[in-house]
């Protein structure tokens, strides 16, 4: 008699069910409910661990026995975009007490009550990408015309990126993104983006101003607690971990409401009702799509496995964010869904998103306004058309011809 | 409703004061949670369970 092997693991799911683009994975419902915590292969021929339940996922992420640093040996890379540059890796990418202190060096920043003092601005870059897209007339590339512009010009605005320069930045930072340009292209972007924080530090060095950049030289830089590089990783950091995140939230829920004229027209006649739709379609969507990803630094035990120290574990907040066990009826979006909040979108634990109430007010300001100045809204591509971002780590669409 | 805080473990993420901002707020100088109201009063009591239920640092304990 032959002890039967286990099959080898199968890669991370990435494709959502066929014909529900707005569905993670159908790979994970079954996990959860019969393999929670299973193995996954990465493509250089290791393994690790894939979580899949709500409170699995809170308890790993909440552990910080569970590392964040992707320099340790196990940690998942492999297959995995962003981490692989360990250089200047910046705060996400650490552990405490230098992850705790680099940190709280921008909260104060991203606290509800800035961000709230900052929606009146937030509005005024969404009207005006508005007024354009209506003076231009349908059918435009919503993804183009609003949902990546709105994030870029929010940053570059609280880094304090000069007015002048906005458009340099604008186009770099899409370029980066774009999947439509060529790999070289990307790179020089890359680069020329590089730089040109580099050279904003230095200038904001000569004339300290009101924004991020230049607290934290006045308040950090100059005394010592950290250098010119790192001042400029925090840049880079604040930028690329907002940038593409809110664009593709924003493209996909504007999608989603307007394949949903129940939920738009609630919202139309109760604007107060926004908030809770965006927890709801944060939940929904769970845009990131491979992590968050830990390192075990010691042996765990998470649901009766034992996860030994320098084993990987990759993190499904997509699968969390449907358990049935937390959040009944998980497959319908209930823009009133009482707990909605409760979701792992932004992750959990120490490095639960510091952008996040940033990206929601962007996401609520966008949204509403869509709602009320371009009621009639609709793509203007049948659904299949619409190019899904099932090969990126970030879920959403690539493009997203509307018309009005 | 007894609230107590351990601030040191706090994140600065504000999801305490998105639910419950009669009771929880965040220091000016970095973020961190401060208690407006450590027994508030019973119309309070929800969402400050709401905010201790979401935070994810297990900063909030509340005490009934
Ligand atoms: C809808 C939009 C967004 C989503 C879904 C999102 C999601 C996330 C997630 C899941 C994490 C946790 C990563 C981990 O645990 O390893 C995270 C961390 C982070 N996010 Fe966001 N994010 C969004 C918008 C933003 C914005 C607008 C900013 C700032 C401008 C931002 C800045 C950050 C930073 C700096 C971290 C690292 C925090 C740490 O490690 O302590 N994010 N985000
Ligand atoms: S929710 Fe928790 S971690 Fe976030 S600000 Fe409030 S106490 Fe701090």
């Amino acid at each position: 008699m032959t002890i039967p092997t286990a099959p080898a693991p199968a890669p991370l799911p990435v494709q959502p069910p066929t014909g529900c683009p707005f569905d993670p994975p159908a790979a994970f419902d079954a996990l959860r409910t019969e393999q929670p915590i299973s193995k996954i292969s990465l493509p250089d021929g290791s393994w690790a661990w894939l979580a899949t339940r709500y409170h699995d996922i809170r308890a790993i992420l909440g552990d910080t026995r569970f590392s964040s640093d992707t320099t340790l040996h196990g940690y998942p890379l492999s297959g995995m975009t962003g981490g692989g540059n360990t250089q200047n890796r910046g705060f996400i990418r650490r552990d405490p007490p230098e992850h705790t202190r680099l940190r709280r060096m921008v909260t104060r920043e991203f606290m509800v009550k800035r961000v709230e003092a900052l929606r009146p601005e937030i509005q005024r870059i969404t009207d005006e990408l508005c007024d354009a897209m209506e003076r231009d007339g349908g059918p435009v590339d919503l993804v183009e015309a609003l949902a990546l512009p709105v994030p870029s010009l929010v940053i570059s605005l609280l880094l304090g990126v000069p007015y002048d320069d906005h458009e340099v930045f604008q186009r770099l930072t899409g370029t980066l993104l774009s999947r439509t340009v060529a790999d070289e292209e990307r790179e020089a972007a890359r680069i020329e983006l590089r730089d040109y924080l580099d050279r904003l530090v230095t200038a904001k060095e000569a004339a300290p101003g009101d924004d991020i950049l230049g607290r934290l030289i006045t308040e950090q830089q100059q005394t010592g607690e950290i250098t010119h590089d790192e001042v400029a990783a925090f840049a880079a950091l604040l930028l690329i971990a907002g940038h593409e995140t809110t664009a593709n939230m924003i493209g996909l829920s504007a999608l989603t409401l307007m394949r949903d004229p129940e939920s738009a027209e609630r919202l139309r006649r109760d604007p107060g009702l926004i908030r809770g739709a965006v927890e709801e379609l944060l939940r929904f969507h769970s845009i990131i799509r491979n992590g968050p990803r830990r390192v075990a630094t010691t042996d765990i035990e998470i649901d009766g496995h034992l996860i030994r120290a320098g084993e990987g574990v990759v993190a499904a907040v997509p699968s969390a964010n449907r358990d049935e066990a937390v959040f009944p009826d998980a497959d319908r979006l209930d823009i009133t869904r009482p707990n909605a909040q409760h979701h792992v979108a932004f992750g959990y634990g120490i490095h639960q998103c510091l952008g996040q109430a940033l990206a929601r007010v962007e996401l609520q300001v966008v949204l509403a306004t869509l709602l009320r100045r371009f009621p009639a809204m609709r793509p203007a591509v049948p659904v299949d058309e619409i190019p899904f971002r099932t090969d990126m780590a970030i879920y959403g669409c690539h493009a997203l011809p509307v018309t009005w | 409703m007894k609230i107590t805080l351990d601030a040191d473990k706090c994140c600065a993420a504000g999801q305490c004061v998105l639910v419950a901002p009669e009771v929880f707020d965040q220091r000016d100088e970095d973020g961190i949670v401060v208690l407006l109201d450590a027994e508030p009063p019973a119309g309070q009591h929800d969402a400050v369970r709401e905010a201790a239920a979401i935070c994810p640092a297990a900063v909030i304990e509340v005490h009934e």
